[in-house]
């Protein structure tokens, strides 16, 4: 076997798993197997980003979306209480808005790749092995040298985000009890027990003698 | 085609089972050091009945696990009841893929072998969270949701340790990491002392992400019961048992890895002697060094068990995001600092 025929073999099935799971994201009835479904889908997708030798992009989505957003995810999927039957109740009446939307979205996508291939700008050899270092090295070279300006700019704005879903989320309550850490650690056992030296047994004389019991 | 077939399956096939059977050993006679080494500091014997010195003790048990009954809860999800013993063993078996055991002697090589292992390591969460859900039990469920918040926060704080590793080694290529802690200086050479703080938080992360003792609210076994995976027996709880200690010996291993020079010496460039390589590789380096460096972190875990009352839950996330990782984003700075002005020599040369 060889091995370009492999990677056909290898692109096709992490293709199908890729199809497959993203198409149970949204058949699945369980909300619970719907995400994992998805969480599939992720995966499938960074073996074929693997496959194309962009290992960064690929081990990031696993790192990111798989190992800390879908967990949260499913965290909070788990924790929702859905009634399927009521879910399931508006299928019909929704049908027409959700096709013209599949429809528009469908137009677009075909006329995007319909641009795309009328440009039909052969890719170049990957600049990575061009360059003649890791796939990693060099988008790190990339980014932090010819899109320093973008990559800062998303940054600020993630870190906004992080802002605005803090500020969101912080409730001064004034019912919760608070535990200051730091009056935890400070405290001074002296001030919470107090330690008792006393003898280990009582004297004789005050043990109470049992009464002595006269046989007849 | 036969030729290829052996070359491209076969001995890779051999190496992968020449790494996990070991492991799986180890595994064993870790719990029966675990056993051991509590026994003593609890001032018992341990066990000592089957086989000399009770060696034989975490094969009586598997045994035992093995032939049980697998019971599956009333209304439990039949799938991901199976499926989650196996999500949390599968990536901490792969995550040895990239370990170098010496200079040669690594299974894959790969170029983003950190990055891989973070990978890896943050698809074991999935195992704790299904076996919650799936056991259609209130103690698994909150032992579950405990262990996934957990997971996460100290994920983070073990990326920012590994960010600082990287930017003094340059690479993240797990033997170029150990290369690059060589030099003539011994044991000053290795990155634990340029980061410290960051040395001690990887490994108090690696505690806390495989949920042992003194983080181990996950299972808080006077609270609800064992947590996760109470509702499991038989080979599907020796499954969850053998993934949480694999995943402890590979932190351990990573720790010397990352931090303590991996199979380098460390009398490295202070003695040399001539002498036949059985001698040689206390001052050249080998695996066994790193083998005695994993054998040692591993017993940390073991000591801090019977060292450290559990912690509380808001606590261990006031210790995660409110200190580990604040020093963890300084010390990315600082290492950046001394990369820059050349405070740190990489390599043999300099």
């Amino acid at each position: 076997m060889n091995p370009q025929l492999f990677q056909l073999i290898c692109f096709y099935t992490f293709g199908f798993v890729t199809v497959a799971a993203a198409l149970s994201v949204i058949t699945l009835r369980n909300t619970v197997h719907a995400v994992l479904a998805l969480v599939l889908t992720f995966f499938s997708t960074a073996c074929l980003w693997m496959l194309a030798e962009a290992e960064f992009l690929a081990l990031a989505l696993i790192v990111v979306y798989v190992g800390a957003v879908m967990v949260l995810f499913l965290f909070v999927v788990m924790m929702l209480d859905i009634d399927q039957e009521r879910m399931r109740e508006g299928f019909v009446k929704f049908l027409p808005v959700g096709l013209i939307v599949a429809l528009v979205m469908l137009m677009e996508m075909l006329g995007l790749i319909g641009v795309r291939a009328m440009h039909a700008q052969v890719m170049g050899a990957d600049p990575a092995t061009a360059a003649g270092v890791s796939n990693t090295a060099w988008l790190g070279h990339a980014l932090y040298t010819q899109y320093l300006l973008p990559f800062e700019i998303a940054a600020l704005i993630l870190t906004v985000g992080v802002v605005a879903a803090v500020a969101l989320t912080l409730r001064q309550r004034t019912d919760a009890r608070h535990e200051s850490a730091s009056q935890q650690v400070s405290v001074n056992p002296r001030d919470r027990i107090r330690i008792v030296k006393m003898a280990a047994e009582r004297p004789a004389a005050e043990l109470p003698v049992p009464p002595q019991e006269s046989k007849p | 085609m036969v030729d290829q077939l052996i070359h491209q399956l076969l001995i890779p096939l051999a190496y992968i089972l020449a790494i996990v059977l070991p492991l799986i050993i180890a595994v064993a006679m870790f719990v029966f050091w675990e056993r051991k080494v509590i026994g003593w500091m609890h001032v018992r014997l341990g066990p000592n009945k089957i086989g000399p010195f009770g060696l034989l003790q975490a094969f009586a048990d598997t045994v035992k696990l093995l032939i049980k009954e697998v019971i599956l809860p009333t209304n439990a999800n039949r799938f991901l009841y199976y499926l989650a013993p196996l999500l949390m063993m599968i990536p901490a078996l792969a995550a040895w893929a990239v370990v170098p055991f010496s200079s040669k002697m690594v299974l894959s090589n790969a170029n983003a072998g950190v990055l891989y292992l973070l990978a890896m390591t943050s698809l074991g969460v999935y195992g704790i969270i299904l076996a919650g859900w799936a056991s259609n039990s209130r103690y698994a469920l909150l032992g579950a949701m405990r262990s996934a918040a957990q997971v996460i926060s100290y994920e983070l704080a073990m990326g920012l340790c590994l960010v600082c590793v990287l930017v003094l080694a340059g690479s993240l290529n797990l033997t170029d990491i150990v290369n690059a802690q060589a030099g003539h200086k011994g044991f000053f050479d290795w990155f634990w002392l340029p980061l410290l703080p960051v040395f001690v938080i990887y490994f108090i992360s690696g505690v806390a992400e495989t949920n042992r003792a003194p983080f181990d609210v996950a299972e808080g076994e006077s609270e609800i019961v064992a947590g996760f995976h109470v509702e499991y027996s038989g080979s599907a709880f020796a499954i969850f048992f053998l993934a949480e200690y694999a995943n402890m010996i590979l932190v351990s291993f990573l720790a010397s890895i990352l931090f303590m020079g991996g199979w380098l010496s460390p009398l490295q460039g202070w003695v040399h002697f001539d002498a036949p390589d059985w001698i040689n590789w206390i001052w050249t380096g080998g695996f066994i060094w790193l083998f005695i460096k994993a054998f040692l972190f591993s017993f940390f875990f073991l000591w801090f068990r019977a060292s450290f009352p559990r912690y509380r839950y808001d606590q261990i996330m006031r210790l995660g995001w409110k200190v580990l990782i604040p020093i963890g984003i300084v010390w990315v700075m600082v290492a950046g600092c001394m990369k820059y002005f050349g405070l740190v020599t990489i390599g043999m040369g300099a």
